[in-house]
């Protein structure tokens, strides 16, 4: 299925959440594990509002409260899981390639929900889903992503999405944020967020870990916000009809500044609403290839 | 507002250093800038004429390391008294150290250093500030704030930073704000319990030694730090073969990487600790004649890029006590070109290339518009007797703090006048009489 395809079925379950009777039947009788080996609030709750939502019976496992507490290793939690028997899981994991390493241990469909630094599909297609639907398209868009990149899931998925559906992309970072030889991989990187935003259609804002807050990898909030959070002056600097995006959870003040996030040009609480669509246009596309005996 | 009345110096040798071009004639200041100058310059009528009487004029100089005590340490400096010290040595400018108290690792501070450099000391004063937070070599400073602020260097001082992914993220880190990272190369594991140059003089003083590779290995890791991530990097202070060595291979790969010396390592030399002089005790330390020879010739072929005063005042608590335990450092502001012309004097360096490493290349390196003499540059001059003999009376200096490693020492070439922004602020001309005449 290509992904226009994919943010079509997603844009139909838009108006299936809209409605009163938000639910269908397509995962009746279908089992869905969410294993969330990290916290998350909005990923998981969305992936378990779309699940309900298309008629499957979903369980939460939290990591908090289970074996791998108690040293079990994950190829151990996946093989226990899949004896139970589950039609889908969806994995959350801390190290990058870990939901790989696990899809590969069970018979049942795995759908990535963030690996390390790696990948977070599903927030990438929410992402251009959020895009398409405001801007009417994605090819021909300048996208700038600018903060924490090194660390970013978010960063690496929508880097590839949004440039394989026609976008340009660019990232906008301190060097230290940018992983080295990024620029390599055809990326166009900016150091200086005023040059970065300029002519730019989509400013995607990314969290900052405040671990790295300060000294080891920027120096301190105010310098980082000084220099690198959005704020009106240099959202100024993209087109005036630019949207403004972040995946959350943000940090007001760090790296964007609370006019901003609430301001006119966000898309930031349309994306929450999105990310269930998109879950349900994942799930959905899933079930048609879900074994059927 | 009315304009002020130029000043024109006549019968000067007059050596530019950034061109390299030396000339009779003079130099015509006005507003605070070099208006014009050469064999013959244009003169307004009203223009008040020093006689330099032969002597060398040229840029002030630019002096990349100087510890002040202000604030934090005012018996030993202030930013007047090392003004004052500094103008008579012939130093206009001054790159102050962060090793104050407070640390200058906050861009409040910096503004204050600024202030109150501008409101009582006579020279410019351009703080550079700290590298990593309290000097601790752990997490990195507000670079960008400070730049704006008013830094022109990041360093950590006497403080070498060790953790070498912390030197890699701040080399980084600041190569997105074009800033200048100052390094002390001195690994302070390898010196250990070391007080001077390890070796023979060593061995007999009964001394702890600091080998060569306290220096070479901090230096080397440094240089392949800044392969890696491009950022502007300055060795604040090299003191021997091998690491001229290395900054000659690093410099030939093109890298940007330049370095400083110390006035000390050029001009002594280990055997000048003599009787345990404490003067003398200084980081890095004082090396072996054959170092110093090698310091002078990496200066002359253009690997070493800048000389510094390393202008360390300490007070008589800290130095009136046995060589292990005493501090490091010395004060230099006010001999620096005196000390310095004794290359010129005993190693036939030329006069040009030792003021371009005092001036033309300490501008071009922390981006200030000094050190030459062509119209247009600031008015930072000074006016020198390149022969003239003194004995070095240490009480006669104005720094506060008197360690100096020259007392009683013969040296030749004494400063007569020096100018900061078209002012004079020493005078042993007596422009100013003649001026008013």
């Amino acid at each position: 299925m290509d992904i226009q395809a994919l943010l079509d079925l997603a844009d139909e379950q838009v108006e299936v959440s809209r409605q009163v009777e938000k639910k269908k039947s397509t995962l009746r009788g279908r089992t869905q594990i969410n294993l969330f080996f990290e916290p998350s609030t909005r990923t998981q709750s969305s992936f378990e509002i779309a699940g309900k939502r298309l008629g499957a019976d979903v369980m939460n496992m939290s990591v908090a409260s289970s074996s791998v507490k108690k040293g079990e290793t994950l190829i151990d939690t996946a093989a226990t899981l899949n004896a139970m028997r589950p039609d889908l899981i969806i994995v959350r994991h801390h190290a990058a390639g870990a939901v790989h390493l696990l899809a590969q241990k069970v018979d049942c469909s795995v759908v990535n929900a963030g690996d390390g630094a790696h990948e977070h599909p599903t927030q990438a297609l929410l992402d251009a889903l959020t895009i398409r639907r405001n801007k009417g398209r994605i090819e021909g868009l300048t996208v700038a992503i600018c903060g924490d990149i090194i660390h970013s899931r978010v960063a690496r998925s929508n880097m590839i999405l949004l440039a394989a559906m026609g976008a340009r992309v660019r990232l906008v970072a301190p060097s230290t944020l940018l992983p080295p030889g990024i620029a390599r991989l055809g990326f166009e990187t900016f150091t200086d967020m005023r040059k970065g935003l300029e002519g730019a259609d989509i400013v995607m804002m990314l969290r900052l870990q405040r671990e790295r807050m300060n000294g080891s990898f920027v120096p301190s909030v105010k310098e980082y916000f000084r220099f690198y959070g959005l704020d009106q002056e240099k959202l100024s600097y993209a087109k005036p009809d630019a949207f403004v995006m972040h995946p959350g959870p943000m940090n007001r003040g760090v790296e964007i500044s609370s006019d901003v996030a609430d301001g006119a040009q966000s898309l930031i609480r349309e994306q929450v609403e999105m990310g269930v669509a998109v879950r349900m246009a994942v799930l959905e596309a899933l079930a048609s290839h879900l074994p059927n005996r | 507002m009315t304009a002020e009345r130029p000043l024109l110096f006549t019968n000067a040798r007059l050596i530019d250093p950034a061109s390299g071009k030396e000339e009779r004639g003079g130099v015509l200041v006005q507003d605070g800038l070099i208006q014009d100058v050469g064999p013959y310059v244009a003169v307004a009528t009203d223009a008040e004429v020093v006689d330099c009487g032969g002597q060398v004029l040229a840029p002030g100089l630019i002096d990349m390391r100087a510890f002040i005590g202000e604030p934090g340490a005012a018996h030993r400096e202030t930013l007047k008294s090392a003004g004052e010290a500094a103008a008579a040595g012939g130093v206009t400018t001054i790159m102050s150290m962060p090793d104050t108290n407070p640390v200058l690792d906050d861009p409040a501070i910096i503004d204050f250093v600024m202030r109150r450099a501008r409101d009582t000391s006579i020279v410019n004063v351009r703080p550079a500030a700290a590298l990593t937070k309290g000097l601790k070599g752990e997490e990195m400073a507000e670079i960008g704030l400070l730049r704006e602020a008013g830094a022109v260097a990041f360093t950590d001082g006497d403080r070498s930073v060790t953790n070498a992914q912390v030197m890699r993220r701040a080399l980084t880190y600041a190569r997105d704000f074009d800033a200048l990272i100052v390094h002390h190369v001195e690994d302070p594991d390898l010196v250990g319990t070391g007080v001077m140059n390890e070796g023979e003089f060593a061995a007999r003083l009964g001394l702890p030694g600091i080998p060569r590779e306290a220096e070479t290995v901090m230096l080397e890791r440094d240089i392949r730090l800044v392969r890696l991530t491009g950022g502007r990097y300055h060795a604040a202070m090299i003191s021997c073969a091998d690491s001229a060595e290395i900054m000659r291979d690093a410099k030939s790969r093109g890298l940007p990487v330049t370095c400083g010396v110390s006035i000390n390592n050029l001009a002594l030399n280990e055997n000048d600790i003599g009787d345990y002089r404490t003067f003398l005790k200084l980081s890095p330390p004082l090396r072996h004649e054959d170092d110093r020879q090698a310091m002078i010739e990496a200066l002359v072929d253009g690997t070493i890029d800048v000389i510094v005063s390393d202008h360390n005042p300490q007070d008589v608590e800290t130095k009136r006590l046995p060589f292990s335990e005493a501090e490091n450092g010395a004060v230099g502001l006010e001999t620096l070109l005196s000390a310095a012309l004794r290359l010129v004097h005993s190693n036939g360096v030329p006069i040009a290339k030792l003021l371009r490493a005092m001036s033309t290349r300490p501008a071009e390196i922390l981006g200030l518009p000094g050190g030459r003499l062509q119209r247009g540059a600031p008015a930072d001059l000074i006016v020198f007797d390149p022969d003239a003999p003194y004995v070095l009376d240490k009480r006669q200096l104005r720094s506060l703090s008197k360690n100096t490693p020259f007392d009683e020492a013969r040296l030749q070439g004494q400063v007569t006048a020096t100018m900061v922004a078209g002012r004079i602020v020493f005078d042993r001309l007596n422009v100013s009489r003649e001026a008013n005449v």
